[in-house]
């Protein structure tokens, strides 16, 4: 066996976290993203700004402040535990919610620069054609912003998978519910296993590698000298 | 009043439009002058693209918008033709028409995809994708995209514009087409004067926002007060008939309202319709019939009106043609020195020799 017990529960757990974590910001970021895109809101500063904010953050700064959020004190807290779900701290829907706002500038940004280089000449003329708003959304922008979609797909899940600091903040390091990739290979150099660290790192190394190639082959914006 | 309605008014920093017109129900309209003129903006106004605060517009008999009411884009039954390319990057042609197909009411009397398709000239181009389309050809099937959603009124916004010249002379055609045989209103932006004598039936010149004239063609182009002066190609568009080819002489005769000229045979059958443009430039006068001349063309006219030309020593005159069985007439504009019409003792009344130097088939 290549993998202990452990290992492939730490390898599934990474894949379940950062599959869930995608789906959930194509979900709540393109619509988000359209909304950046479009508004001539006041608030669109400020919300652009909040997306951004965990490129800048050190991942310890946000996960205690998650921590704290979702603690028995917080906010968030106090509202899982009235409706008896207790705390989100150490558990793996934390860990999801914790990925998502993580990640969140990975999925909104691109999709946003994309649906941004629509211009408003598609949705003109989708509506010239009698396609009402949410008609124009799906049928023009959507496909139109495909390769936005395709490098906010790739990144968010590529960037869940990589995260190590927010994970060990919020979710420290419970096998099976809390402990991914990122945490294991930690464990490992903790206890000394390095040929289990190598033989997992090896396993991430190759799917970054992967995924930024399979990013820039799929890619328009980096296609060169290809014939149209 | 069964037409189109619309009064707009809107202000952006450096732009005004203000604007209160009647249009016919039928045939083309453009909507003409210079660019910042105002007329995109108009036309977008009318497809509801751009909301005027201040607004009202009736279009065939409903209310479009109103102090109350703005009926959104996409519930207007109109056609739309951009400037520029626009179709959907991600469909192929055949996908961009099954768009409009898909989302157009049901209609007993409508364009089916066969008629489009055949009219603009497409068929070899379905299975394309837009950037594999010329420019001329990409704005065809973007023409026949806009005929499919079966559209009450086609809006068109220069659509020629951004083609070069043979791609222009292309298109055209299909244009002529669609409009003789399609029962649809249009409303065609456009600074070019070649589109207007080709395609224009109702004329509006548009300055600085406002509508500073309007009316039929060939009033509108035979007023001397028309406020967009067309310079050199100062003249007037008449509509006739193919009466006569002259085989041997390779001449056509074309007969209009007031009178025939002959002109060089275009090829055209007799009894088919066909607009002449006669410049004012290419029009003389003189008091009594040249026998011993060059020219082909002299008509007996009378003098209606005169007036200045934007050039201190030349100007502008206007003649009426008769037929004295029909009592059918037409105008005509020569353009001439004012030492000549001083010389020529020219007064409103006064009957005079229209000499034609050149009349082009359009």
């Amino acid at each position: 066996m290549l993998f202990s017990e452990e290992d492939l529960t730490a390898l599934l757990l990474t894949l379940k976290l950062a599959t869930t974590v995608t789906a959930l910001l194509l979900l709540l970021g393109t619509p988000l993203a359209w909304w950046l895109a479009r508004t001539a809101s006041r608030w669109r500063h400020p919300v652009n700004a909040l997306v951004a904010l965990p490129l800048v953050l050190p991942p310890s700064v946000l996960g205690f402040y998650l921590l704290v959020f979702m603690g028995p004190r917080g906010p968030l807290g106090e509202l899982t535990q009235a409706l008896g779900l207790g705390t989100l701290a150490f558990t793996f829907p934390g860990l999801v919610l914790a990925s998502v706002i993580y990640s969140l500038p990975f999925v909104v940004q691109p999709i946003q620069n994309a649906m941004e280089a629509l211009g408003r000449r598609p949705t003109e003329v989708a509506a010239t054609l009698r396609a009402a708003p949410l008609d124009r959304f799906f049928s023009v922008v959507l496909p139109l912003a495909r390769p936005g979609l395709l490098s906010a797909t790739v990144l968010g899940f590529a960037h869940t998978v990589g995260e190590f600091g927010v994970v060990l903040m919020i979710g420290g390091n419970i096998g099976g519910e809390t402990q991914v990739v990122s945490v294991q290979v930690y464990n490992h150099v903790e206890a000394l296993d390095y040929a289990s660290a190598h033989r997992l790192s090896l396993v991430m190394l190759g799917f970054s590698f992967a995924v930024l190639l399979v990013l820039y082959m799929f890619n328009p914006t980096t296609q060169r000298g290809q014939a149209r | 009043m069964t037409g189109i309605a619309a009064r707009f008014a809107l202000q952006h920093p450096g732009f005004s439009l203000d604007v209160d017109l009647q249009l016919p129900a039928s045939g083309v309209s453009v909507l003409f002058g210079h660019s910042g003129s105002g007329k995109t903006t108009l036309l977008r106004c009318i497809a509801g693209l751009q909301r005027a605060p201040l607004g009202e517009l009736r279009v065939l008999g409903e209310v479009w918008q109103s102090a109350k009411n703005f009926l959104p884009t996409h519930r207007r039954p109109i056609g739309y033709v951009f400037q520029e390319a626009s179709l959907f990057d991600h469909l192929s042609a055949r996908g961009n028409l099954d768009y409009a197909c898909k989302r157009a009411p049901r209609v007993s009397d409508g364009t089916s995809f066969d008629e489009a398709v055949d009219l603009l000239g497409i068929g070899e181009l379905l299975d394309r994708r837009p950037a594999q389309l010329s420019g001329g050809e990409r704005q065809r099937v973007a023409i026949a995209r806009a005929l499919l959603i079966q559209p009450r009124l086609l809006l068109m916004d220069e659509p020629l514009a951004a083609l070069d010249l043979p791609r222009k002379l292309e298109i055209l055609p299909y244009l002529e087409r669609l409009k003789r045989r399609l029962d649809l209103p249009i409303i065609y932006v456009s600074h070019a004067a070649d589109e207007v004598a080709r395609l224009a039936d109702y004329l509006v010149a548009m300055e600085k926002g406002r509508a500073l004239a309007a009316g039929s063609l060939a009033e509108t182009l035979s007023r001397l007060d028309f406020p967009i002066r067309l310079g050199e190609d100062a003249g007037v568009v008449l509509e006739g008939t193919i009466a006569e080819r002259d085989r041997k002489w390779k001449l056509a005769r074309v007969r209009f309202d007031g009178g025939e000229v002959w002109l060089r045979d275009g090829g055209h059958a007799v009894h088919s319709e066909v607009r002449v443009r006669i410049l004012a430039r290419d029009i003389s006068l003189a008091r009594e019939a040249q026998r011993d001349s060059s020219i082909v063309n002299a008509l007996p006219a009378t003098v209606v009106e005169l007036s200045a030309d934007e050039h201190a020593g030349l100007a502008l005159v206007r003649l009426a043609v008769r037929d004295e069985n029909s009592g059918a007439s037409s105008y005509l504009v020569s353009r001439l020195t004012r030492r000549s019409a001083h010389q020529l003792g020219l007064q409103p009344g006064m009957p005079i020799w229209a000499q034609i130097k050149s009349v082009a088939l359009i």
